[in-house]
């Protein structure tokens, strides 16, 4: 046979062989498209488009059939961890069960097949959906008015600081800093550069909350805001969020809210009545929507009151005659998407809150903080915990006393773990703690599976352990050769950054 | 209400009591009681599965759009979706995994960035494309960002023929970098650079040289423009070239790479994504290889394992905001992967020819369309360019009259020309947008409508 085409062999799910690429499994002639019966005059490129504009050859992607890109894709689902396969305790990224009805929502012909610019009176439907789910997520964070345009939480956050800067702006005070945590996460000091801010960073105290009093030293009337994530990325909630928010109020500052770990405080309390004045949430955290590999996701931004004329426009409102339109507010910083954001991420998101309402989003509030509080006390003998008191929806533990006796660090505890059929959790993060492995089981993981999750991580500080002592060396093979079960082992990330290979067309042939 | 906790009374019991503690609400004694919501959320209770999707169902029912033959485009198209795409894209496995941090267990998504990140490279004639960004808007934003750092220069000169909705969210966002965005007018449908010879002292409009000059074709009109007479602007200035490309268009016409471009972003929605109201889209961004130092978002490469197997990882990892912090130059870190994902499976449905053929398909609609309302009295061509898919008209009636008229008679007109074209011959006019989908007897139908709405 002549080379290229498919094979519809599972090998490489079985056998831990290699997927071909669909470049491979490409073949000249070969083609999955058929087009509708149009009836229209089949007129060639150049009656169309003058020469100068149009290609020679036709651009060459690929030739497989529909039957090859299904196997081919299909087997690449076979290689990938997933929600729906197993725990995803992955610190700070609420990797929760995403529920199927939202799926079904987000396919309704009635939300799926609406063009973003057609007019309002032929869009009521969405405009509604919106507008209530703005309001459910200001009762939710107690703000006054929200913008849905944000694709993602950076997005969300850098929304945030231009609102910042508008409102400063209005009342003629240019301010150049913002003030962050040592524990935030690297999106907020990315986001206030391109905010156009300085970042001014504040410690942690012993008690891995904002050092209130290094906070007041940095504080001046050139302090724009600061950026808090409460609970903040160490799982703990800022006790003294009272304080910090009259500090920095009382030099003319404003409070953003960080809400990576809105899941933790879901009917408990709000960034609202916390002294917040913008507030981001990732409704692919909080409110379930798929993570899609890494995206799309929604960042909507809620703002105090003194706040809603600056936000993004144009916005869906409510006319007199009950009618919604689209309105531009007063002092908008102007639009930050496209069209109107990540609009069927955010239906997913409305039909989750519908579906929880007040009692069930306590209620996940109250499992995602007992699963995390339950896994932080099992793990507290066989793993460092460095602020070893209640925490929120997660924790974060250390492998540095692992890492001193047997050489297993916190990569290896990861990459162990996915032997154990669990996905890692997040880890080298935050920076301030060494050897950190943050995890968040959630509150959608039963009981069971906190435990097995905690047992697999016991198996491996105590393996990693007998391992060291029998040997008396520092190096725990099992740990540093893993994973082993997985589709490929440990993965060389020295050499694809060093050999860069960012395509199939750049890969150096004969390999 | 539908309930997605899976914890029994006695488990939770057990857990609280493995705790010391008596009661849920003790989880939550760190918190001041000053801040503690009394009464609970001010929402409904939750609801059955059943009853949510009713009520999402009824929403939908109230947006007429949605049944409306389309003949509306402004970088959102109405095309076919196979069966195969939409059966691949919906593998829960793509669908609700994390970023592939952990590659080991993430090659499935990785591969098919690797993948998709080729197809862009071909499509686009470039060498690098990342793994995608949130919409064509914020393609744009991080290409402004990218020249601006490349060159140490802080101006744009943005073509008018630009998506007027990507023009203002550029002024967004540069009220945070600085940025100054120079609108260059269009005459006759195309961009009317400034001419680098007379200009090339001052270096053009504003003060100072541009970091980059950015070009949309075709254009938010529909409108090809020349990428060779951007590139002379470019070079005129010694600025980078930024092409807004149309993945569709590249079945037939010449890539943005062999014309020059430094920088090719786009709306990769036209790629097997449903309109959904306007997301998500998908945010296309390619580059030639010099400039991969500075490339916003993630990046696929090719490695092997400890055993020399090959493998897949996101790379120069050293380019990202949680490595850089308050130092990087683009804070992107959730994007938009599902639908780089979907992108890569319907162009690998479609294939070289069907590429070919589905932009022939929307050139011939367009011609055919455009040919039959010319032909109504008062109708007339916006601009003499040339056009693909897309095409702008002047009406006798207002624009936006001509949309609600014809909405009774069962069509989505077009896109009224309005916001970013005041004062312009341009505004109020009728954008029109015809796709593969649509078959000779609606565009004969519409056109009759049309002659009807306007007499």
């Amino acid at each position: 046979m002549t080379t290229g085409g498919g094979r519809a062999s599972s090998a490489p799910l079985l056998g831990r062989d290699h997927e071909p690429t669909l470049f491979e499994l490409s073949r000249a002639g070969r083609r999955s498209a058929s087009f509708r019966s149009t009836g229209i005059p089949e007129w060639e490129a150049d009656e169309l488009v003058p020469e100068e504009h149009l290609r020679v050859e036709p651009v060459d992607t690929v030739e497989v059939s529909e039957r090859d890109l299904v196997a081919h894709f299909t087997r690449l689902t076979h290689r990938q961890y997933s929600v729906d396969v197993g725990a995803y305790p992955l610190g700070s990224c609420t990797m929760k069960y995403n529920p199927k009805v939202c799926d079904e929502v987000a396919a309704l012909p009635g939300l799926a097949r609406v063009h973003p610019a057609a007019p309002a009176a032929l869009s009521q439907g969405w405009l509604e959906l919106l507008v209530e789910l703005e309001a459910a997520l200001c009762a939710i964070t107690g703000m006054a008015a929200a913008t849905l345009q944000p694709a993602a939480g950076a997005a969300g956050e850098l929304t945030g600081l231009l609102l910042m800067r508008a409102w400063h702006a209005a009342a003629g005070d240019e301010r150049r800093r913002v003030i962050i945590p040592d524990s935030a996460h690297g999106t907020n000091p990315a986001s206030v550069t391109l905010g156009g801010y300085d970042v001014t960073t504040v410690p942690s105290d012993d008690r891995g909350c904002v050092d209130l009093e290094a906070l007041r030293a940095a504080l001046d009337t050139d302090v724009a805001g600061i950026m808090l994530t409460n609970p903040n990325t160490l799982g703990l909630f800022e006790e003294d969020i009272v304080e910090i928010a009259r500090a920095v109020h009382g030099v003319g500052g404003l409070l953003y809210y960080d809400g990576a770990n809105l899941n933790a405080i879901l009917g408990v309390t709000r960034p609202g009545d916390m002294g917040f004045d913008i507030v981001h949430m990732n409704l692919h955290k909080t409110f379930a929507t798929p993570h899609g590999g890494g995206g799309p996701g929604a960042g909507p931004v809620a703002v105090a009151e003194r706040l809603v004329p600056f936000l993004p426009g144009p916005r869906p409102v409510r006319s007199g005659d009950g009618q919604l339109d689209w309105e531009d507010p007063p002092r908008s910083i102007g639009r930050i998407h496209s069209w109107h954001g990540n609009a069927l991420v955010l239906a997913r998101a409305y039909a989750y809150i519908l579906a929880n309402g007040s009692d069930g989003l306590r209620r996940v509030a109250d499992a995602a903080v007992l699963n995390a509080n339950w896994l932080r006390r099992r793990l507290s003998s066989s793993y460092d915990i460095p602020f070893d008191r209640p925490s929120m929806h997660e924790f974060v533990a250390s492998a540095a006393t692992l890492k001193r006796r047997t050489g297993v660090r916190a990569l290896d505890v990861a990459k162990r773990l996915l032997e154990e059929g669990f996905h890692a959790p997040t880890v080298y993060f935050p920076l301030i703690v060494e050897e950190a492995l943050m995890l968040e089981p959630t509150e959608t993981e039963s009981p069971q599976t906190v435990e097995a999750l905690a047992e697999a991580l016991e198996r491996i500080a105590a393996e990693a352990l007998e391992a060291a002592s029998a040997e008396g060396s520092s190096a725990s093979p099992t740990a540093a050769l893993a994973p082993r079960t997985t589709p490929v082992g440990r993965v060389d990330e020295a050499r694809a950054a060093r050999q860069l290979v960012p395509t199939w067309d750049a890969r150096p042939q004969g390999e | 209400m539908a309930g997605y906790v899976p914890h029994t009374d006695e488990e939770l019991e057990e857990m609280l009591a493995f705790l010391g503690l008596g009661s849920l609400d003790e989880l939550f004694t760190v918190v001041p009681p000053a801040l503690r919501l009394a009464g609970g959320l001010d929402l409904d209770e939750g609801l059955p599965e059943a009853d949510v999707l009713d009520r999402l169902q009824r929403l939908g029912g109230g947006n007429r759009a949605a049944e409306l033959v389309c003949f509306a485009g402004a970088g959102a198209y109405d095309h076919d979706v196979p069966a195969a795409t939409r059966a691949l894209a919906g593998r829960s496995e793509f669908v609700t995994s994390y970023t592939p941090y952990q590659p080991e267990v993430s090659q499935g998504v990785l591969q098919a960035l690797f993948e998709f990140q080729t197809l862009l490279g071909r499509i686009s004639g470039m060498e690098i494309s990342n793994a995608s960004l949130y919409d064509g808007a914020s393609a744009c934003v991080e290409a402004a960002n990218l020249a601006a750092a490349q060159t140490g220069r802080d101006r744009i000169w943005v073509s008018q023929g630009v998506h007027p909705h990507w023009r203002q969210v550029l002024r967004t966002f540069a009220a945070g970098t600085g940025h100054e965005i120079v609108e260059i007018p269009l005459v006759d449908g195309v961009t009317a650079w400034p001419d680098a010879g007379t200009d090339s002292g001052s270096g053009g409009p504003g003060s100072g040289a541009p970091a980059a000059v950015l070009v949309q074709s075709p254009n938010f009109l529909g409108c090809l423009e020349s990428v060779p007479a951007a590139r002379r602007a470019a070079d005129g200035a010694g600025a980078l070239l930024l092409v807004a490309a149309d993945p569709v268009a590249s079945g037939i016409l010449r890539t943005p790479g062999e014309q020059g471009a430094d920088v090719v972003v786009g709306e990769g929605q036209p790629l097997g994504i449903s309109l959904g109201f306007g997301g998500p889209y998908l945010g296309l961004f390619t580059c030639r290889a010099n400039l991969v130092r500075r490339l916003p978002g993630r990046l696929v490469g090719e490695t092997v394992d400890g055993e020399g197997r090959r493998a897949y990882v996101t790379t120069l990892r050293a380019r990202e905001q949680d490595i850089r912090r308050e130092k990087a130059s683009s804070n992107v870190c959730t994007n938009q992967t599902l639908m780089a994902v979907t992108a890569a499976i319907q162009l690998g449905w479609l294939g070289t020819g069907g590429l070919r053929e589905l932009a022939l398909r929307c050139g011939r609609g367009a011609r055919y369309c455009r040919e039959a309302l010319v032909a109504i009295d008062g109708v007339t061509p916006a601009a003499p360019a040339p056009t693909l898919r897309e095409f702008a008209v002047r009406t006798p009636l207002p624009a936006a009259t001509v949309v609600g008229r014809l909405a009774e008679e069962g069509f989505l007109a077009g896109v009224a020309v309005g916001p970013g074209f005041e004062g312009t011959p341009y505004e109020d006019c009728l954008l029109v947008a015809v796709t593969e989908r649509r078959t000779r007897a609606e565009i004969d139908a519409y056109a009759s409508s049309f002659e009807k709405a306007v007499r």
